[in-house]
């Protein structure tokens, strides 16, 4: 363990030195991804200024629901890029490389690089959530800051999951990238409304299919002491973060069994 | 207990037969048809501790294939397959320290660090104590003269140098075994020299074994104390380079200068391959015409200036045993 | 001209191959087309005063944008892309075609084969159950199949010049993904640009972006009526025209540039 932790500080030490060697690059890629949020930002409130507001949430609560997302969706970008980039490192045959390290794949791959350049989408999620939290009115406690935290590891651990189904459909098509890459960003997007505006079956989707709604709508329902959408208890709210875990699990579950039909299929 | 034990190895992969123009590739959508490739069909081999074995056969042979097995990334259809009494694929991890793989066209440094540091990732991966790391790579920056390059970026170093680091890199954890694929491909004359010279002595100084696939017959001749022909998923031939030659063909070639440009050299047993103004080309068997028998009779007919003998190149065996090969 | 008939159908089939992903990316529009129609009910159930267009139209806008989805710039050319960091790309020097020809060429076929294959069955479905509706007339529905077709050609464009880009800034992807992301905002595909607020529509009517997917869609609506439909051709031509003229001389003093240096 202390061993691992030692090689992936080394593989950190490395990404950082690698992505300083093309600087202009780095600097244009997290600017670039800083005016990508901004941009997303000026839809959002295109739509509010046209349409108001959505009924029942100010927009301070829709913020909280946008900042939880734009934190934990970049901190699962800047970890898993290993797995982002994963159907190029199939393409090119430098997986049967990784395949030949005595060390976990998914160590292995975490280290692959540190995406920095999505620190920029960080910042901004973190000053939307601040901003949330500060015009918020409600009674903080512990088990509340609990909540939110919880919220925020288990949005990484969510998103870190879609990426790592996307990376798994690389040992079936060479083209997967399109594909996932709607399901991240879209359902990034998604997330950033609350869940009550969807039609039931979406709802349903985003609860317990892909379990979006765990990490953002119902956690941020019992930090506001809102009663639990019809047909869950609201004690689920307090442990929806947890399936996040639960979903990320079963995506490496799913990604070993696409290293199995790898290594049978050579291909 | 051989080293490497492999026996009657087979691989098919799925091929989709793909449909000729547009329309066919739409159809392609709905229905697919595919067919079985056979890549090995019963591969049967051992190899002992301390060998330098030659695999060689012609592109799409099975060669690569096989290598996979034997580094546990790849899983085969039937057969067995051992390698230090391990299942290469069931335990990965625990196989794969002890193997090295050097692959000539693609290379496992960091491209955009320093040598040494790419070496001393390697060290934390393969979790190489810090004595045995040491003294491991004063050796092999010795051997392979990596001094001036070693904080050289991998992207900036000539082909022959990054093969040398290469070597090094994949030797950092002292394995018992090493897959070469094409280690010298593409290197110049000095470089490939570089090359054989270390494995040469790598070989003798640590007993570790060596399975070497290559296009290139003078890596075989200056390494391989034996030689494993591949062919349409089947080992053709298996022995040592003398074998493999008295196995396709005893003929050797008797090159003459002669005084004069003319001359007829018909009787028994020989051919002429060509002529070069002054320089005559024969083939002949020594079976039926000993050496010496040809020489002196050529001499008395002929004003002769020089003659050589010489086996058959290792090219134009492997050229025949190829043709052999049912297409 | 037979050359790039060729490249075309060359392309054509390559791209047909990846079956699953056809599949799975039509799955994927219809998901996110379901999505972004919940999305605007909720806002148009709660807005009272009158909207630049009805929801029914709003819906159909989504569903055109989602048929016609991939034939937005989503990414330069990965194989010209690897060519130009192998440095190969010198080596396309030597075919006996204009490299730009070629590579739009590619772009073309890039952007249209999934198009073809996915619009159809998307548009059956969203209009048997989504409430798509059909294109307002005939004329509305030549005129819009006129639009999409130059919005092609200027999608083509602007891929193809992003990827001449990428002769300048090899490892890095941050301009060509702040272009992009700059495409798709004001294209319309993620929100209608009738709905953008009105101190930025002189500016959208301007930009290029409106060609690739708002132009074709309110031909079809109607919103724009076919008889005054030459206008809008021609900002897609010009638009196409000067990002071509634009490309080539990009590329021209990149080559140049690669020639000088060696690779």
């Amino acid at each position: 363990m202390s061993n691992a932790l030692r090689l992936y500080r080394r593989f950190l030490g490395i990404s950082l030195r690698a992505q300083m060697e093309y600087r202009a690059s780095f600097l244009m890629q997290s600017l670039g991804n800083f005016l990508i949020t901004g941009v997303e930002f000026l839809l959002i409130w295109a739509l509010y200024d046209r349409f108001g507001q959505v009924p029942g949430w100010s927009l301070a609560e829709v913020a909280l629901l946008y900042g939880l997302v734009n934190t934990s969706f970049p901190i699962a970008e800047v970890l898993s890029y290993g797995f982002d980039a994963f159907g190029s490192t199939v393409k090119a045959g430098e997986f049967d490389r990784v395949l030949l390290r005595p060390r976990s794949l998914v160590l292995q791959l975490i280290g692959q690089r540190l995406a920095l350049k999505n620190v920029g989408r960080f910042l901004q999620g973190l000053a939307v959530l601040s901003f949330a939290l500060s015009g918020l009115s409600f009674d903080w406690s512990a088990a509340k800051v609990l909540l939110i935290l919880l919220a925020l590891v288990g949005g990484v651990a969510l998103f870190f999951g879609l990426i790592v189904l996307q990376a798994t459909l690389a040992f079936w098509t060479t083209e997967s990238l399109e594909v996932m890459n709607t399901m991240t960003y879209g359902g990034a997007e998604t997330a950033q409304f609350p869940l009550s505006i969807y039609p039931a079956w979406l709802r349903t989707f985003f609860i317990f299919v892909v379990p979006l709604g765990c990490v953002t709508y119902l956690p941020v329902l019992a930090v506001l002491d809102r009663p639990a959408p019809a047909g869950l208890p609201d004690a689920a709210l307090l442990f929806a973060p947890g399936v996040a875990f639960v979903f990320l699990a079963v995506a490496l579950r799913a990604f070993q069994f696409g290293v199995g039909h790898y290594t049978s299929t050579g291909s | 207990m051989p080293q490497i034990v492999v026996e009657g190895l087979g691989k098919q992969y799925r091929v989709a037969e793909r449909k000729a123009g547009t329309l066919g590739a739409l159809g392609g959508l709905f229905r697919r048809n595919y067919c079985m490739v056979d890549a090995l069909k019963g591969v049967s081999f051992n190899i002992e501790r301390g060998e330098v074995v030659g695999y060689i056969g012609p592109n799409g042979a099975g060669k690569s294939t096989t290598v996979k097995v034997l580094a546990g990334i790849l899983v085969p259809d039937a057969g067995r397959c051992e390698v230090n009494g391990r299942v290469p694929w069931r335990e990965r991890i625990e196989h794969v320290r002890r193997i090295g793989v050097v692959f000539g066209q693609r290379t496992q440094l960091w491209w955009d660090l320093p040598v040494i540091e790419s070496f001393e990732l390697l060290r934390d991966i393969y979790r190489v104590e810090e004595a045995a790391y040491r003294k491991t790579l004063d050796e092999l920056v010795t051997r392979l003269n990596l001094g001036a390059i070693l904080d050289t970026p991998v992207r900036q170093l000539s082909l022959g140098q990054r093969m040398r680091c290469d070597l090094a890199a994949s030797l950092l954890h002292a394995p018992e075994l090493l897959f070469l694929d094409e280690p010298t491909i593409g290197l110049d004359a000095v470089a490939k020299l570089a090359v054989r010279d270390f494995l040469r002595e790598l070989n003798h100084a640590h007993g570790v074994t060596v399975l070497l696939t290559t296009h290139d017959m003078d890596d075989i001749e200056a390494l391989c104390s034996r030689v494993m022909v591949i062919g349409e998923g089947r080992i053709l031939s298996d022995g040592t380079l003398d074998g493999l030659r008295a196995q396709v063909s005893s003929e050797r070639r008797l090159i003459v200068d002669l005084e004069r440009e003319n001359g007829s050299f018909e009787q028994d047993g020989v051919t002429v391959e060509r002529r070069e103004g002054h320089r005559v080309f024969l083939r002949f068997d020594p079976r039926k015409v000993p050496a010496a028998e040809l020489i002196g009779r050529i001499a008395s007919r002929h004003a002769v200036r020089d003659l050589f003998v010489e086996n058959l190149p290792i090219e134009e065996i492997i050229r025949r045993l190829y043709e052999r090969i049912p297409a | 001209m037979k050359a790039y008939a060729a490249i075309l159908s060359a392309r054509f089939r390559t791209l047909l191959q990846y079956r699953a992903a056809a599949l799975a990316g039509l799955a994927c529009q219809v998901f996110f087309g379901l999505v972004r129609v919940a999305i605007y009910g909720a806002f148009y159930a709660l807005s009272s005063g009158p909207q630049p267009m009805c929801f029914a139209e709003v819906v159909t806008y989504i569903w055109l944008g989602q048929g016609l989805l991939r034939m937005i710039p989503m990414s330069v050319d990965g194989e010209v892309r690897a060519m130009i960091q192998s440095g190969s790309v010198a080596y396309e020097l030597t075919r006996p075609l204009d490299l730009y020809g070629l590579w739009f060429t590619r772009s073309v076929a890039g952007l249209s084969a999934p198009v073809l294959l996915r619009c159809l069955p998307l548009f059956l479905f969203a209009g048997i159950f989504m409430g798509m509706q059909p294109p307002s007339s005939w004329e509305a529905a030549l005129a819009c199949a006129a639009a999409t077709c130059c919005g092609l050609l200027l999608s083509a464009a602007m891929v193809t010049l992003l990827t001449i880009t990428l002769l300048w800034t090899v490892a890095g992807d941050g301009i060509t993904r702040l272009a992009l992301i700059t495409v798709w905002t004001f294209s319309g595909i993620v929100m209608p640009l009738p709905l953008f607020p009105e101190w930025l529509q002189p500016v959208l009517k301007i930009l290029p972006f409106r060609g690739l997917m708002d132009t074709p869609f309110r031909l079809y609506l109607g919103h724009i009526p076919p008889g005054e439909a030459l206008p809008f051709f021609l900002h897609q031509l010009a638009w196409t025209l000067a990002l071509v003229a634009l490309g080539r001389w990009l590329l021209s003093r990149g080559m140049r540039r690669l020639v000088v240096q060696g690779g």
